[in-house]
């Protein structure tokens, strides 16, 4: 159960597993996204799926080793398992009523950005979508993407591929050339999504975006990942991940990610140091 | 054969249970009761009058034979006694530990007339660990089944209602699956209380024993996602019991609810207890508090979650109650440990907002005090805002109990359920059966929070009517 039957390194901190798991990828739905636990005593972590294979029986998740259990993740081969995989969790992406539609890719992002493409393909919605990156080593499914959607767009911070600057640069200009969408998906860091939400609102152009908050149990137990939407608190793994972006509360949001971020560094600064190294983190 | 006439220890207070020290307790995560020797056990045994018509009995929800096994203990037959208890209760370990005798089996003891009524939770709990320390498991052989399941069936979760419901299934030949959402089954056993009331070695054990029945335990299973009732029906279950419990937390609805270091008692104790974050870094999840911690609420959960923040180092630990201690749900045991833990209770307060620093973190809570007036629909006096009576109590985190709803994934995945007012699944009381056919329920997700032994007692009167309908093929 949970075998990674595929392991391929997408960047030096990147990774993407293909992995068993017959009954999650009978039911995901793009948007929706499994918790998992890399060993007895790790703690739980929300990934989205970004990709599934129903006859396969096998589910794709991407990675960026940013913490211990990432980075624990990250060394496991072809052929190990993923200790515990729960899922599929959260609401699907609502596509009800779409024609046309912009979607936006931050860094890992386009992960999740990948499934929804090939849903909107299928549903024959059609689909621009624009991936930002740091770099040009970063962009991530492209090739992939393509088929899928009208245009592609591509930005960089640095300018190493395509164009330099941000998602956003692209998304204004497309709008001010007079492209009409029902929705933009954004999804991202979240300095990126919020200010897609920013651009968008000035346009009067709706917005979905993906919200990944720390989670514990992932049912609507917990309440760790609650947010402001509207004035209303809502957690993001049963009522989400996915909300109205001119709704949700960023600076909140911001700051409750940071809540652990000291604990986040003890922890790995618990990692061996010969892998601390390779991330940097060894003091 | 004369027998020698039986004289009963007429001594009026129950034989004192040894625990930890007060200032040693608060310092580690270790079970705070100790437990009987055997000679304690006697001595208390003794006490019970063997009442011809006991009355102890009516007042357990799972009806264990109460005066039995406590003879078998004074007899110091323990292991007898032991098999006695599990004849009606699966987790006797457990029961003994979290039951509130109080308002159950010990409030119709005779004795209570006069003095204290006789320790039935501490002897049962005797009689559970005096035959796990013999085997290791509580004393239960596995049983081999070479004979046919009369049936199979899904249980959902693995709190106490699913437990029992699945033991009494299995005992009665039934092969039984029990799917648990979380990666350790056990349920609010596991992620709700501490370790230091009952310890999670307990529970495995219990767990393990009902394994040993021939049940599968499938963790990691959120039904209504992964698989939904039809799917399991299709599977060839032809009964699916529900024990899902209510894990939704509430929240208070005022000004800084989402600042940082505000929790709920949820979070908090599924952090700790579950995840194990009172070891962290050994364990990978964190858990945060401040110097000074204000829990919010007056029950159970209350009194756990301000006991473990105690053990998590903190100076100064606050429960806020809006009504009386008179009127606090909370067990008065546990009442008195947390006072004894050094807890400060503010009665008759209510938390208006709670204040955060520039960084977004919590600096303090703003509270009004309450006078009390006449009693409302909970038959509990209703507080009312005494005018200025606004202050502030300086803590930096602040973690609520004020309560949990039913888990709607079930419920909401489920075409045909009929649903109580307060969202739980509508199920009647004596069978556990719901307004879809096959589908049982019981526990907390029918009755909103409520105790481990009242949701095993619905576990319970699931199976028996589960087996009914699977052998009559009849749906009343």
């Amino acid at each position: 159960m949970n075998k990674i039957i595929k392991k391929r390194v997408l960047a030096p901190t990147i990774k993407l597993f293909e992995a068993e798991s017959p009954l999650i990828a009978k039911k995901v739905e793009p948007g929706q996204f499994v918790i998992l636990r890399v060993h007895k005593k790790g703690e739980r972590i929300p990934l989205t799926v970004a990709d599934y294979d129903r006859e396969r029986g096998t589910i794709t998740l991407v990675f960026e080793e940013v913490g211990k259990t990432t980075v624990l993740l990250g060394q496991l081969k072809e052929g190990e398992s993923i200790l515990d995989l729960v899922g599929p969790l959260g609401k699907p992406t609502d596509f009800e009523g779409l024609k046309k539609v912009v979607a936006l890719g931050g860094g890992l992002g386009t992960a999740l950005v990948l499934p929804q493409v090939k849903e909107m393909y299928k549903r024959g919605i059609r689909v621009d979508v624009i991936i930002g990156a740091r770099n040009a080593a970063l962009v991530l499914f492209e090739e992939e993407i393509r088929p899928y959607c009208a245009n592609l767009y591509i930005t960089t911070d640095d300018g190493s591929r395509g164009h330099k600057g941000l998602v956003t640069d692209i998304l204004k200009k497309l709008l001010d050339g007079g492209n009409e969408y029902d929705r933009a998906i954004a999804v991202g860091p979240l300095v990126m999504m919020k200010a897609v939400c920013e651009l968008t609102k000035d346009y009067g152009l709706p917005v979905t975006v993906s919200m990944d908050p720390i989670m514990i149990d992932g049912t609507g137990m917990c309440g760790c990942c609650r947010l402001t939407l509207g004035g209303e608190i809502k957690f993001a793994c049963v009522d989400g991940p996915e909300f109205d972006g001119h709704l949700v509360d960023f600076d909140e949001v911001i700051r409750r990610k940071e809540m652990y971020r000291k604990e986040e560094k003890m922890a790995m600064n618990s990692l061996p140091c010969s892998l601390k190294e390779r991330y940097n983190a060894c003091t | 054969m004369p027998v020698p006439k039986r004289k009963p220890n007429m001594a009026r207070k129950k034989v004192p249970m040894p625990e930890q020290e007060p200032q040693v307790r608060i310092r580690n995560f270790a079970e705070v009761a100790l437990g009987y020797t055997p000679a304690q056990a006697v001595e208390e045994a003794r006490r019970c009058l063997q009442c011809k018509e006991p009355r102890c009995i009516q007042g357990c929800p799972v009806n264990v034979p109460i005066p039995d096994f406590i003879k078998l203990i004074e007899e110091e037959r323990f292991v007898e006694a032991y098999k006695k208890i599990v004849e009606t209760n699966n987790l006797p370990a457990i029961c003994g530990r979290v039951c509130p005798q109080e308002i159950q089996c010990e409030r119709y003891c005779l004795r209570g007339e006069k003095g204290e009524p006789v320790a039935i939770g501490r002897l049962e709990r005797f009689a559970a660990d005096y035959a796990a320390s013999l085997s290791g498991s509580g004393g239960r052989k596995r049983i081999r089944r070479s004979f046919k399941p009369k049936g199979k069936v899904a249980v959902v979760g693995s709190g106490p209602a699913g437990l029992t419901c699945a033991t009494d299934l299995a005992k009665a030949g039934y092969e039984v699956t029990i799917f648990e959402a979380l990666h350790t089954p056990g349920g609010v056993l596991v992620y709700g209380i501490p370790e230091f009331r009952l310890p999670k070695s307990v529970v495995q054990r219990e767990v393990d024993n009902v394994k040993k029945l021939g049940v599968d335990i499938q963790t990691n299973m959120v039904i209504g996602k992964v698989l939904s009732m039809d799917e399991l029906f299709a599977q060839g279950y032809q009964a699916v019991f529900v024990g899902t419990g209510a894990g939704l937390p509430v929240f208070m609805r005022i000004p800084g609810e989402n600042l940082n270091g505000v929790m709920s008692a949820n979070e908090f104790l599924t952090r700790v207890n579950l995840m194990k974050g009172y070891r962290f870094p050994e364990y990978d999840t964190p858990v945060k508090v401040g110097r000074r911690v204000a829990v919010v609420g007056g029950g159970n959960v209350a009194m756990d979650a301000a006991r473990c923040a105690l053990r998590l180092g903190t100076e100064k630990v606050y429960i806020i109650y809006r009504r009386s201690e008179e009127e606090m749900p909370a067990r008065r045991e546990e009442v008195h440990h947390a006072k004894e833990e050094g807890i400060e209770f503010r009665f008759c307060t209510s938390p208006v907002r709670i204040l955060g620093d520039d960084h977004g973190w919590v600096k303090g809570m703003e509270c009004v005090e309450m006078e009390l007036r006449e009693p409302d629909a909970s038959g509990r006096r209703r507080p009312v805002v005494k005018p200025g009576s606004e202050h502030v109590v300086n803590v930096e985190t602040v973690i609520i109990a004020i309560g949990t709803t039913p888990n709607p994934l079930v419920a909401r995945t489920t075409p045909g359920l009929a649903l109580t007012e307060f969202g739980g699944i509508a199920a009647d009381e004596a069978t556990g059966q719901t307004s879809r056919e096959g589908v049982f329920a019981g526990g907390d997700i029918v009755t909103g929070a409520a105790t481990v032994i009242l949701a095993m007692g619905a576990g319970k009167r699931a199976a028996k009517a589960i087996d009914e309908y699977i052998t009559t093929k009849q749906w009343r």
